[in-house]
């Protein structure tokens, strides 16, 4: 596979983000214009000034014109992508691509997604006409696999790998108790985590990511123009992404304790990069712990845990906030809440705002002299989905 | 052979069947006027005609594994019968799909391509406006050529079915299934059953021959219903009694006339009707009283048109060489078949005995889940959007998978696929792939979960990914299964299911169950 890969060639010189939650009083419309306005403020720029604009949502709009009607954006190019669970992260992968081909001078990607308004309890997704021969399991469900196979697999026992999937939780809630945009914003006891009740499987209620509404942003320049607008823009080192074959659950020989797809896109992204040691040469990182077993097996896939080990380095509070290496330190999908579209680019706000030493100081992690920060956004399940791996920087090179 | 042009070309008066015209209705004496229809029961023209038998090649049946204790109901209700258990299809279980499981079973005892048609017969089929067999002929993977009727109605028509299949030309399957409710406490409720039973009848080797019938008909009320109505209602017992032990009498005596036989070289008689007290007093009047077989009612309750069919299973189930076998039903009329067991059947590959599935029951279904999943408790519906219905051109692309759990095999590597794929997912080869069929291999669980937020008449739905034997992978529901059981390499089969239904269309594909017993 080549990946040139773009580094350095464009940078985001401004960021907003909603607050993520049950926005009962707020539409679609409403949480894009809010992101799009908080971006433009943090940018000193107008919405004239943009030339073109990425929109990723998986349910709550189809085509351009879902931002173009709310924002009226001049009859200016749209483009809706839709990758589920990483359509920001497409967004803003797209929008980065299309400034470094010399497209245009300046590209916004939005994230919006609207899920509290079909009174269903998590999230739901209307799928082509079909035969009727899918599975009927929920998300949870199929993440949920991960748990004995993992056990199994190691030899852990599986209530020690509970107490790993709880300790995650907790630390993600502590984390989003620091943060004002987060949908749950109190810590919770480990014991309360360990006793909710189940959802599927070994997951209990505060093993799974919040079901909210929210909307994110980013505008992004060519970097040699990044400074006429501000003086700490973030450089964009990498963007990787792999769609995976799907094969997991029909392949004898996949065993539900990796994400490949994962893999891969960090081995691309760290290879853009330059990334040799990801745990040396990272400051933070932003992944998708949509249940708390998925970013366990994620500290494995990204490089971060050797196999067998990130249950108990994550015990060890390796990923804490004060840790070797602090991941969600914004509270992740866990507490910040999961609005689909707005997840991957809510993970680049954090960076933008850690990296630049603009996070609040309850939650600011010590960088270290560590250069980059890192996010990951997964969609689809175990064994059938793809994911996004972006390096940020707050520096050239 | 396949006789793709089925109509009766010849006589023969020994090799008759009888159908029973009712000539003359006086209440005081029922007269009756046989008139015979004679067929010859042709399978690959090579025979001679003369030596042609037509009887049982193969059978199956079906009884789903839950249980209801008329204790159970007593509890709640605080009146009713003591001591008995009535069978229940699952929440995902419907007459067409026991049909196609009673006929899976049948299968292994023979070949399916021999099978030239195939009858569906029910008093409560899923679609009135559809054919059901259809679904049935989809599940057991037979060829497009193979026909495919319903022969529904009330439960005569099953046995009328069965009657006109040991008629037909060439070899057919013959799919009796029922489901059985009735007003909480009353008789139908405990009394009724749910359940299957499947024939492959022809001249190929049977297991049974033929050696007569008996029929009977009057039009008399003593059970009835309207469609659209829940329950049936009946008359006043005594009046079936009477009416039915008369036609009964005249069906056994024309059937074992037809047989040559005396009743005393009856070897078991298996007997059910709407009247058991016409049944009783059939069997004193008759003298197959005394070779009476269990009736199975107290264990899994009378499965309306199924029940007869059981009942034959379950005798064939226990007979041997040279038994003679007699089969009487008492239903708007009386019919009464007469068999001879011969010695292909010590060699026949059989399914699950009905014995077998009667002790592999659960009793320990609660009353509130039984009316849940009868349709009779109305419940919350779970936080979720129903599932949509689904499409038509896309389950018929996919059929000989959804129907059939088809998969498909890689030429070059010896990949399995569940589902088939074009690209090889070892190899990436493209398009060389051959139909791989996997309803009947068994696997293992390699890993699962229990889902407690899955949309399901029967939360929690419990999700299993299964290795199969000799390979290929799949995940899917695990059905018959309890959530606190299921182990990391327990073994399981598949079996056709409903999976739900919107806008009026049942949904139909496979899920695991734990497997009662290895496969010989």
């Amino acid at each position: 596979m080549t990946s040139h890969g773009i580094k350095d060639r464009v940078a985001i010189i401004g960021m907003g983000c909603t607050q993520f939650g049950e926005h009962w009083e707020t539409s679609t419309s409403d949480m894009a214009i809010d992101a799009c306005e908080a971006a433009f403020a943090s940018a000193g720029v107008a919405k004239d000034d943009v030339d073109a604009f990425w929109l990723g949502t998986l349910t709550s709009g189809f085509s351009g014109m879902t931002l173009s009607s709310a924002l009226k954006t001049d009859y200016k190019p749209v483009t809706r992508v839709e990758n589920f669970c990483a359509s920001g992260s497409e967004a803003f992968r797209n929008a980065c691509y299309a400034v470094a081909s010399g497209a245009y001078d300046m590209v916004m990607a939005v994230g919006v997604e609207k899920l509290k308004d079909s009174g269903y309890s998590g999230l739901h997704r209307a799928d082509p006409p079909n035969a009727g021969t899918g599975g009927s399991l929920t998300a949870p469900a199929r993440f949920s696999v991960i748990a004995p196979s993992y056990s199994r697999k190691y030899g852990v026992d599986r209530e020690d790998f509970k107490s790993a999937m709880t300790r995650v939780a907790w630390k993600n809630h502590a984390n989003g108790a620091r943060n004002e945009r987060a949908q749950f914003r109190s810590e919770v006891p480990e014991e309360t985590i360990r006793s909710s009740p189940r959802v599927a499987g070994d997951l209990g209620v505060f093993d799974c990511s919040g079901v909210s509404d929210g909307a994110a942003a980013a505008i992004i320049v060519r970097a040699e123009d990044a400074h006429k607008y501000t003086d700490s823009p973030l450089y964009v080192k990498a963007l990787a992404f792999a769609a995976g074959p799907g094969t997991g659950p029909i392949d004898p020989e996949f065993d539900y304790t990796s994400f490949e797809e994962v893999v891969r896109s960090a081995s691309d992204a760290y290879a853009q990069a330059g990334v040799t040691d990801p745990v040396e040469d990272l400051s933070m990182c932003e992944v998708h712990d949509c249940f708390t077993p998925t970013e366990l097996v994620l500290m494995e896939d990204l490089g971060f845990s050797a196999r067998g080990e990130a249950w108990s380095d994550t015990l060890e509070d390796r990923y804490a906030r004060d840790g070797v290496l602090p991941v969600n330190p914004d509270g992740g999908l866990k507490s910040f809440g999961h609005p689909i579209g707005a997840s991957g680019l809510r993970m680049l706000f954090e960076c933008w705002l850690q990296l630049r030493g603009e996070a609040p100081e309850e939650r600011q992690v010590s960088l270290r002299g560590r250069k980059y920060g890192l996010t990951q956004n997964l969609g689809g399940g175990p064994g059938e989905c793809v994911s996004f791996v972006a390096i940020v920087g707050a520096e050239e090179g | 052979m396949h006789i793709r042009d089925p109509r009766v070309i010849a006589r023969e008066p020994h090799k008759r069947f009888l159908t029973g015209i009712c000539a003359d209705q006086s209440t005081s004496t029922l007269a009756f006027e046989l008139t015979s229809i004679y067929i010859l029961c042709h399978d690959d023209g090579l025979e001679g005609e003369a030596g042609v038998t037509t009887g049982i090649i193969s059978y199956g049946a079906y009884v789903p594994r839950a249980r209801l204790r008329s204790d159970t109901v007593r509890e709640a209700l605080g009146t009713g019968r003591a001591g008995r258990t009535r069978a229940v299809a699952g929440y995902d279980e419907d007459t067409t799909t026991m049909a196609a499981e009673a006929a899976r079973r049948a299968l292994r005892g023979a070949a399916a391509e021999s099978i030239g048609a195939v009858a569906f017969s029910s008093a409560h089929p899923v679609y009135a406006a559809k054919t059901n067999a259809t679904a049935v002929h989809a599940a057991l993977s037979l060829p497009a050529r193979t026909r495919a009727v319903d022969r529904c109605g009330p439960e005569r028509s099953a046995l009328g079915a069965l009657l006109d299949g040991f008629a037909g030309s060439g070899t057919q399957l013959v799919a009796l299934a029922d489901t059985v409710i009735g007003p909480s406490g009353g008789a139908d409720e405990i009394g009724g059953g749910d359940g299957a039973a499947a024939f492959v009848l022809g001249s190929a080797a049977p297991v049974a021959e033929l050696l007569g019938t008996g029929s009977a008909t009057a039009e008399f009320l003593y059970r009835w219903g309207s469609p659209g109505e829940d329950f049936a209602r009946t008359w006043e017992e005594r009046f079936g009694q009477e009416s039915y032990a008369r036609l009964g009498a005249a069906s056994v005596g024309q059937a074992l006339d037809e047989a040559g036989l005396t009743p005393a070289e009856v070897t078991a008689w298996a007997a059910t009707g709407l009247s058991e007290r016409a049944v009783k007093q059939l069997g004193k009047s008759t003298g197959l009283g005394s070779v009476r077989a269990d009736d199975l009612t107290t264990a899994i309750g009378r499965a309306g048109s199924a029940h007869a069919g059981i009942l034959l299973a379950d005798m064939l189930d226990r007979a041997r060489p040279g038994d003679v076998l007699a089969l009487t039903l008492l239903a708007d009329g009386a019919d009464t078949l007469v068999l001879r067991v011969t010695e292909a059947i010590t060699a026949l590959r059989r399914g699950e005995t009905v014995a077998e599935q009667i002790a592999a029951g659960d009793d320990q279904l609660a009353y509130a889940t039984f009316l849940t999943w009868k349709g009779l408790l109305s419940r919350p519906a779970p936080r979720r959007p129903e599932p949509l219905r689904i499409s038509a051109p896309a389950s018929l692309r996919e059929a000989r998978w959804k129907y059939g759990f088809t998969g498909a095999r890689c030429d070059e590597c010896a990949t399995r696929h569940m589902p088939p794929q074009r690209v090889c997912l070892r190899c990436g080869a493209t398009d060389r792939m051959k139909d791989e069929p996997l309803a009947d291999v068994t696997g293992t669980i390699a890993t699962y979960t229990v889902d407690h937020l899955a949309y399901s008449p029967a939360p929690p739905v419990i999700g299993v990914v299964i290795d199969f034997d000799g390979g290929g992978r799949f995940a899917c529901e695990l059905t018959d299964a309890d959530p606190e059981a299921v182990a990391i390499g327990d073994r399981v089969q598949m079996t056709f299911r409903r999976i739900g239904e919107a806008d009026g269309i049942v949904n139909y594909f496979w899920k695991a169950r734990p497997l009662s017993e290895e496969a010989s």
